[in-house]
């Protein structure tokens, strides 16, 4: 478990350079290390596959956003702007709030990452007789894990919607 | 608008009904085999995809295309959220199994799984589809 505290501070040092960093670019880097620091978190609590989406999807983020800066600028112009602090003061009120409240939530949690694959062992071992579906990745998406298809469903239709509310063009009379 | 070569169109009249029906199959049997809503939802939406590229369609077809689209898409996913509603409406909890869940490796059997497989299938087919129209079709489209 040692490695994953050493992740850890690690993507906290990463998550603070990424936000007081003045270049942009640097910025980027930071939050690449952040993602990658996920994945490699993903791979020692044995979720191979969630790993390979992150590497995925963080090599895309971190691509577009050099593309984006290379193209703009480097500078980020939001540092030594007069802080403004009622957002701080919310921010910290909820924040504090929602750390209280998952302790209380979270506690009879087993600890994080261990022991590992106790939640995947009891649904290979009841997933027929509680849900009657033969395929156990079917019970597990569409029965346990309900919500996650859900966000997952609502993250595609936000995707199409992006996607068409920016390329349509048919509707338009040129 | 005129397609590709007549290789290519008669292979894909041969090919694009097959190519549905088992993206109809692997929706359908979700529950039993591997694969489902998603998997199912892509194979759907490449037998359409794999028209349009050969055969190209009218500017007017393609406009309706679109619009059934987007529709469907949206009925699928109202159609999930209502079978996961449903358990919350006779009194339980959200995502409830409320239909019976019958004898296992039947392809009646698992409650609310199928449905839930087949407004997936729906979403996911009709999203993909409307994603690929409005990335590549319409462009293509315009140019000529």
């Amino acid at each position: 478990m040692v490695e994953l505290y050493l992740l850890l501070i690690a993507m906290l040092g990463a998550a603070v350079v990424a936000i007081e960093i003045k270049d942009l670019l640097a910025a980027a880097v930071s939050m690449g290390i952040v993602g990658f620091s996920v994945a490699i978190m993903f791979i020692l609590v044995q979720a191979p596959d969630l790993a390979i989406v992150q590497i995925v999807v963080e090599v895309l983020t971190v691509v577009y956003f050099a593309a984006v800066i290379l193209r703009t600028t480097h500078i980020d112009s939001t540092i030594g702007v007069k802080p403004q602090y009622l957002p701080t003061i919310v921010y910290f009120v909820f924040g504090t709030l929602f750390l209280i409240i998952a302790l209380y939530a979270l506690r009879d949690l087993p600890r994080f990452g261990f022991p590992i694959m106790k939640v995947a062992s009891f649904y290979i071992n009841n997933g027929l007789t509680q849900t009657g579906a033969a395929n156990v990745v079917a019970s597990i998406i569409l029965d346990y894990r309900g919500y996650d298809t859900l966000g997952e469903a609502v993250v595609l239709f936000t995707s199409v919607l992006g996607v068409l509310t920016i390329m349509r063009r048919l509707g338009k009379k040129e | 608008m005129g397609g590709m070569t007549v290789i290519v169109k008669t292979i894909t009249r041969l090919i694009a009904g097959f190519i549905f029906l088992y993206g109809v199959y692997i929706v359908l049997h979700g529950h039993l085999t591997p694969g489902g809503g998603f998997a199912g939802g892509v194979i759907i939406a490449a037998a359409f995809i794999l028209l349009i590229l050969s055969f190209g369609t009218l500017e007017m077809k393609e406009r309706v295309s679109y619009a059934f689209g987007s529709l469907l898409e949206s009925i699928g996913g109202l159609m999930f959220i209502l079978v996961a509603a449903f358990g919350l409406l006779l009194g339980s909890y959200f995502f409830l199994n409320f239909i019976p869940k019958g004898t296992p490796l039947r392809l009646v059997s698992a409650g609310i799984i199928p449905l839930a497989n087949i407004a997936i299938g729906i979403k996911v087919g009709a999203g993909l589809f409307s994603i690929f129209l409005a990335l590549g079709a319409s462009k293509y489209i315009m140019k000529e």
